[in-house]
């Protein structure tokens, strides 16, 4: 029986859900489920079950593409050296109470 | 400056930098990570099947609602547990292979019977007593997808140990047969819930690693007595007595000194040799054997409904 019951395995499904009105969604967890509508209702059995969600997003793990870590220093390490898009980066005179 | 971005593992790790799913990780960590994550896993679910013995006897709509919530939330737990597992590359029936094969671990607190109502009461109270002084460590470990799945656990168990507590309590000042079963179920659990917190250090061979790793932030001897304060506290509320005639409060140490724990029990129950673990293996074979053509029906119910729907496209 071993592991010829793996290609049965049910696809697996991201989950991400809004908390309350005017929040974005945010990823819960993940679950499997044979397609998108039994993924909802299951989202829904577990991670709402004490008002965590009033609004369920399901994507299929295999459609999301991430970056990659290896290559995190070359996409983000630009950003390091621009600290002028900081408010902070600007000396003000102190007559200025309030901007 | 070490952050998410720069460093390696072992910088991480000593930075207190959270290792995620595709970052760079060593083959033990992953595999140890592995190996704790999904005996979790199956501790939660083997964990339904003590109290779901006792769900069409509660005693009332109340307590049956109650322990119906509680088991739905452990086998949650299940699935946060081995949904994190399957971030390191492992997949879920590969897991449950492992369970049903007997080559994967689960607590061997779940093999010993529960044989009154009363034992609702003691399970919630120390098992999951016990299950939450060894998470709330974990919320802080150092792989990411794991210290999440922690932090929802924890939330949805505080729940369960007060409610085992009041279902001790009630019983603990009833009648004096309700006092009797209330004492006769700390009787039987207290010191399998004391083996929960695994070997002393100085026999424990993972420990070192894992504290390492800051996969495990306290180890087992300390939180094993942090357990044994809080709850023998508890157990005065109760009125009812705790099974160890060596416990006594130490004022020097500033903590309770208690008996010695049969280790002897405790491997054997392990290795396989328990009240209930063969029951609890064939409950989770079956189980699993007997969902196949529900596993079936619903990839093919939902094969035919995506064609129906590419029909009505193409038309
Ligand atoms: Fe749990
Ligand atoms: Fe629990």
């Amino acid at each position: 029986m071993a592991n010829e019951t793996n290609k049965l395995e049910w696809p697996l499904w991201e989950v991400f859900i809004r908390s309350k009105a005017g929040l974005d969604h945010k990823h819960a967890g993940s679950l499997h489920a044979a397609d998108a509508q039994m993924a909802i209702e299951n989202a829904r059995d577990v991670y709402t079950r004490r008002m965590e969600g009033i609004s369920i997003w399901v994507v299929e793990s295999k459609n999301i593409f991430a970056s990659d870590p290896k290559e995190a220093e070359s996409l983000y390490d630009p950003a390091n050296d621009k600290i002028y898009r900081h408010p902070t980066f600007y000396n003000l005179p102190d007559e200025v109470k309030y901007m | 400056m070490v952050d998410a971005i720069h460093g390696d593992f072992e910088q991480k790790i000593a930075n207190d930098i959270t290792i995620e799913p595709r970052d760079t990780m060593p083959d033990d960590y992953r595999k140890t990570l592995i190996r704790q994550i999904s005996q979790h896993a199956h501790s939660e679910i083997v964990g339904m099947l003590p109290e779901g013995n006792w769900v069409t006897r509660a005693p009332s709509l109340r307590r049956k609602a109650v322990l119906l919530a509680k088991i739905q939330d452990e086998g949650g737990h299940g699935l946060y547990l081995y949904s994190a597992a399957e971030t390191l590359g492992v997949t879920r029936d590969e897991l449950l292979d492992q369970l049903h094969s007997g080559k994967a671990k689960y607590s061997s607190i779940f093999n010993y019977p529960s044989l009154t109502w009363a034992d609702m009461g003691a399970i919630g109270w120390l098992v999951d007593g016990a299950a939450i002084m060894n998470q709330v460590p974990l919320c802080r470990a150092s792989y990411g997808p794991y210290a999440r799945a922690m932090v929802r656990i924890c939330k949805e168990e505080s729940f369960h140990q007060r409610q085992g507590f009041e279902i001790m309590h009630v019983l603990a000042k009833g009648t004096e047969v309700q006092k009797k079963m209330a004492q006769d179920a700390l009787n039987r659990w207290w010191w399998p819930a004391l083996m929960m917190f695994g070997p002393h250090d100085s026999d424990s061979t993972n420990t070192e690693q894992s504290m390492k790793w800051r996969i495990k932030r306290i180890s087992n001897d300390d939180l094993r007595r942090k357990f044994v304060d809080v709850t023998v506290e508890q157990t005065k509320v109760l009125g009812l007595t705790v099974p160890d005639k060596d416990l006594m409060w130490n004022a020097e140490t500033g903590h309770y000194d208690f008996g010695a724990i049969n280790w002897a029990e405790f491997w054997n129950v392990v290795k396989g040799n328990g009240p209930c673990n063969k029951q609890r293996l064939e409950a989770r074979k079956a189980a699993w054997q007997k969902g196949e053509w529900v596993r079936e029906a619903a990839m093919a119910h939902a094969e035919k409904r995506k064609a129906r729907k590419e029909a009505l496209v193409a038309a």
